[in-house]
């Protein structure tokens, strides 16, 4: 498989169809890695001509701009305009939220306009078009699978059915949480709370969800954010039942059952 | 006599509309102290939002069996304003049930309306009482509603229940007098509450049922004015509210942070310096974020103005649930507390003197604001369309930009993000490093 840049692209005179925006999480983090891995192999598989922006990608500076550092968010974000609109990016999908949100939602106000779809509904358009095929039988086939709404996703952006139409795909049975779609319940790690400690209370937010989404009795549960997904793996380890129920993002579940 | 007694309506109604008027002069005031921002365009789209979340109650429905209550409660309040015209008018004009000729057919069919109204807002009223004292759902048991934001709730459902009684009582002795064929009182036909229960007052004399029909209304029509006059002091002035508040609602989607244009220009000079030359010079030092309400927009204030304290923001908020200081509620409450502290302070001396205290730190405090995830579930479960979030980040924003107070990680988390275009400590030429491995 081969992985090419924009600039390898623009070397060569080309656009690509798409741009994989693959965020710090993405990039850095060793867990959420392999979420990109599953979605590039996917976009591979399914002949989806696409490119990474590779070491000229910068954080989108989400955490700054909610922690309240608007400079550094300015800072970050426009510089990364700059090389959107140097590349003529048009179509933008990422697997983080965060990413979506801000390239989505933010970016146009400082003159980023692009079209940013996040990879569930990019994979649900994929399954609509037939061009993911899935295995007979599956991985998933009557398990129980709940699917965990990211805040920025779900709230923030209105997008609740996408991703559990694609966990449908799997032949899996779909439970959910007691607080699920727009009364979702937050997993701690939005508004920069990811990068410190939580404030004092009674319990933390991530053990609460990952209690709630344990006594489902589900054995995977569905995520579609890298930040999520460390929080409810940190929230089902603290209920001990890390070896039963396994965290898995939504691109990775599909990436197990394709053909 | 008549004329006494119209003469006391008219200065007693004169009086609240006076005093109300004042207040309400002074209330908008206190939220113009808020910084401009434009919510004029898409009228279309927030016309709908008034039909949906203001006369639709839409939000409340999230929760149906409170809203079919809470609807009553309301139908009954704006439906019965009808039924108050009619005896405001009588009241100055010394008339006695003014519409009847007017009405006609009519008359008994729309009293009997209100009246059952009147019954289920009585009903609604009751079981609310039973919810926030008896059943204390956790969110009217909350430390934020300590003092009067909890005694104010059962007053006003306490006030409303009386005032509805005295209706109906009212119209059950103006059902029997008919009934005896007193010539002031005019025969209107059956009201379908007051009517049958006209009976029970079937061997009181004529003078005591009079006495009982006018004490009522006076009652009443006191008890509504008192009620005009109680409520800009109250979180009932959503009922007024609500309106305005869902017109200006927010049209973008939630997960959207409102840009700075100040720091963005700034940021902008810094990365271009070429574009320096052709820009003015700023005026004066721009203030970035908000450390009292003369900072926050008149749309926050307005929302603190309209705020019911109901909870549900606090109730959905994940900080809140799992005990950290923040509630969103709070929130809402203190920038209110704020606007009202900074009025009287107007009111006694012309002008806004410094007290020497702001809403960061005097009302809310940093370990407050540093819970919030974000999350907008306060926003989405606020019945009135408010958003504690958009304060929130507000404040969070001077704190950091103009007093650089943050958590020690956060401010790594900064300069990672400055030196290596990353929140974490990892070096740049790493970021592709899973796709070499993919390529091998
Ligand atoms: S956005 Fe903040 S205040 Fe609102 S519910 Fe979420 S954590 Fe609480
Ligand atoms: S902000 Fe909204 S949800 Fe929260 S207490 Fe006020 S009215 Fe209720």
């Amino acid at each position: 498989m081969q992985i090419k840049t924009m600039a390898t692209y623009a070397a060569n005179g080309e656009t690509p169809e798409i741009l994989f925006w693959v965020g710090c999480a993405g990039s850095f983090d060793q867990r959420a890695q392999k979420i990109t891995k599953a979605f590039a192999t996917i976009l591979d598989k399914t002949g989806v001509q696409f490119a990474i922006l590779g070491k000229e990608e910068s954080c989108t500076g989400d955490p700054a701009r909610r922690a309240g550092n608007e400079f550094i968010f300015q800072m970050m974000a426009q510089n990364n305009i700059q090389l959107l609109n140097m590349y003529g990016v048009k179509k933008i999908v990422t697997a983080c939220p965060h990413c979506f949100n801000i390239l989505k939602n933010e970016y146009p106000a400082l003159g980023g306009n692009y079209e940013v779809i996040h990879h569930t509904t990019f994979l649900q358009s994929l399954i609509d078009e037939g061009k993911i095929k899935m295995k007979e039988g599956g991985v998933f086939k009557g398990k129980k699978i709940t699917y965990h709404d990211s805040c920025y996703l779900g709230r923030g952006n209105n997008i609740y059915e996408a991703p559990r139409k694609v966990l449908e795909t799997l032949d899996a049975e779909l439970v959910e949480m007691k607080r699920c779609r727009s009364k979702g319940l937050c997993c701690g790690a939005g508004g920069a709370q990811m990068f410190k400690e939580e404030e004092k209370g009674t319990t933390r937010i991530n053990f609460e969800r990952g209690h709630e989404a344990v006594d489902t009795g589900a054995s995977v549960i569905a995520a579609n954010c890298p930040f999520c997904m460390t929080m409810l793996t940190d929230g089902v380890k603290e209920t001990g039942k890390e070896d039963e129920v396994k965290v898995l993002d939504i691109a990775e579940l599909i990436a197990m059952n394709m053909e | 006599m008549r004329i006494v007694q119209e003469l006391l309506f008219i200065i007693a109604f004169g009086m609240a509309v006076y005093l109300f008027s004042t207040k309400v002069r002074q209330i908008r005031r206190n939220i113009l102290l808020g910084r401009d921002k434009d919510l004029n365009d898409h009228p279309d789209l927030r016309w709908k939002n008034v039909l949906l979340l203001a006369f639709g109650q839409k939000k409340m429905f999230r929760n149906p069996l409170v809203a079919v209550l809470h609807f009553f409660v309301y139908a009954g309040f704006i439906i019965i304003n009808l039924e108050i015209l009619e005896i405001i008018l009588d009241g100055i004009l010394g008339t006695h049930r003014l519409f009847v000729p007017v009405l006609g057919g009519l008359y008994p069919v729309l009293i009997s309306a209100f009246e059952v109204l009147a019954v289920l807002v009585t009903l609604g009223c009751a079981i609310f009482l039973v919810r926030r004292n008896i059943l204390k759902l956790r969110r009217f048991v909350s430390k934020d509603l300590n003092g009067w934001p909890r005694s104010d709730a059962n007053y006003i459902l306490l006030t409303e229940i009386v005032l509805m009684l005295l209706f109906l009582t009212m119209n059950t002795a103006d059902q029997q007098m008919q009934l005896r064929g007193s010539e002031h009182y005019i025969a209107t036909g059956n009201f379908l509450v007051s009517g049958s229960l006209a009976s029970i007052f079937n061997h009181t004399p004529d003078g005591t049922l009079i006495a009982i029909e006018r004490t009522c209304w006076w009652l009443h029509i006191l008890g509504i004015l008192a009620f005009l006059n109680y409520l800009p002091y109250s979180k009932h002035l959503h009922i007024i509210l609500a309106f305005p508040n869902a017109y200006y609602a927010s049209l973008e989607p939630a997960g959207e942070m409102e840009n700075m244009p100040a720091v963005q220009k700034e940021v902008q000079l810094m990365l271009q310096p070429e574009l320096a030359a052709s820009e003015p010079a700023p005026e004066g030092m721009p203030k970035f974020g908000a450390k009292d309400v003369f900072d926050l927009t008149w749309k926050n204030l307005l929302d603190a103005y309209s705020c019911t304290e109901c909870g549900r923001c606090s109730a959905a908020c994940p900080a809140n649930l799992t005990g950290k200081a923040l509630s969103p509620r709070k929130i809402m409450m203190d920038t209110r507390d704020r606007a009202e502290e900074i009025g009287r302070n107007i009111n006694k001396n012309g002008a806004f003197t410094d007290d020497g205290k702001t809403l960061l730190r005097d009302y809310i405090s940093e370990e407050e604001l540093r819970a919030c995830t974000t999350c907008n579930a306060c926003v989405q479960e606020c019945p009135v369309s408010i958003s504690p979030l958009d304060i929130i980040l507000q404040l969070r924003r001077h704190l950091v930009m103009e007093e650089s107070s943050a958590p020690a990680e956060w401010t790594g988390m900064f300069s990672n993000i400055e030196n290596n275009m990353a929140p974490w400590k990892f070096s740049m030429d790493d970021r592709d490093k899973w796709a070499t491995e993919m390529n091998q």
